[in-house]
């Protein structure tokens, strides 16, 4: 490879079109999860270890910086999983147009939309 | 280019494949987890305890750790080869990224064993 080649990577010089946007966020929510599994498996383990601390993890999750918490976590997974599931849907040959794809990435952007607002109803 | 070594199935076809099949397994048992609270009317923890002592349930968890095991290294590893590279970083990237992939396999290997725990624990 020519280790020279022209590279035009300034992103700030380009204009991102949404299937951009869906894509670097699913990558940012990928990394955010990472720390987000330590929270769940915290959470797995506090639900399970005994009656008593079952309780305390409940009122534990009444307090505002906890829920917020939990909300980012969880809204993390949700837009990974939906933008994750229209990744497998282009890789079985649906929707690889430019067209397609721009659809998809509006779907999959409303469904997070939606999914995470809802999530944040049901924790508050 | 960046050399092969580091990835988890020793080639992008079989981290491809890996990084799908682990994806299934995940969203599965977060319909399954989601399901299982949504159709419960009161969650007390009989009721969960319940849920996580029966066998199938450990295992489809065992296995979710697993995924997320394996998904989050071919991930990461795709994250970092692309930023942490000689023409970002210069001279020093490859140590750089070798050190990062160790700090993240120490966490992905606490996650495991602490999961474990908590399902054959106690
Ligand atoms: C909780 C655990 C999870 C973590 C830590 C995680 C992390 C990551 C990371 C870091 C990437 C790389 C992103 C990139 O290269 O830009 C990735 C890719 C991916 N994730 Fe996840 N993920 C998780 C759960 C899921 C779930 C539940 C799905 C379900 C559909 C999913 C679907 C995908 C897919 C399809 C890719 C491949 C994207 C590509 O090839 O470019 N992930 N994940």
């Amino acid at each position: 490879m020519n280790k020279n080649r022209p590279v035009n990577l300034d992103i700030s010089t380009i204009q991102l079109p949404i299937t951009a946007y869906v894509s670097i966020l699913h990558r940012v929510s990928g990394v955010a999860l990472f720390a987000g599994v330590a929270v769940l498996l915290w959470m797995l383990e506090a639900s399970l270890s005994s009656e008593a601390s079952f309780e305390e993890l409940k009122e534990l999750t009444a307090s505002p910086l906890c829920k917020l918490i939990l909300w980012a976590t969880l809204a993390g997974l949700a837009y990974h999983m939906i933008a994750g599931i229209r990744h497998l849907i282009m890789d079985m040959g649906i929707g690889e147009s430019l067209e397609g794809g721009q659809t998809g990435a509006k779907i999959a952007l409303a469904l997070a939309v939606i999914t995470i607002t809802a999530l944040g109803v049901w924790i508050w | 280019m960046v050399t092969a070594v580091t990835s988890f199935g020793r080639s992008g076809l079989y981290d491809w494949l890996i990084q799908r099949v682990s994806a299934v397994v995940m969203a599965a048992y977060t319909f399954f987890i989601v399901g299982f609270i949504f159709t419960t009317p009161e969650m007390t923890f009989d009721i969960w305890q319940g849920l996580f002592n029966q066998l199938w349930v450990r295992i489809f968890t065992l296995a979710t750790l697993l995924s997320i095991a394996a998904h989050a290294w071919i991930g990461l590893w795709a994250v970092l080869t692309d930023y942490l590279t000689t023409r970002l970083m210069g001279a020093k990237a490859t140590a750089l990224r070798l050190f990062a992939q160790v700090v993240l396999g120490v966490v992905t290997l606490t996650y495991l064993v602490w999961g474990f725990e908590i399902l054959w624990g106690a």
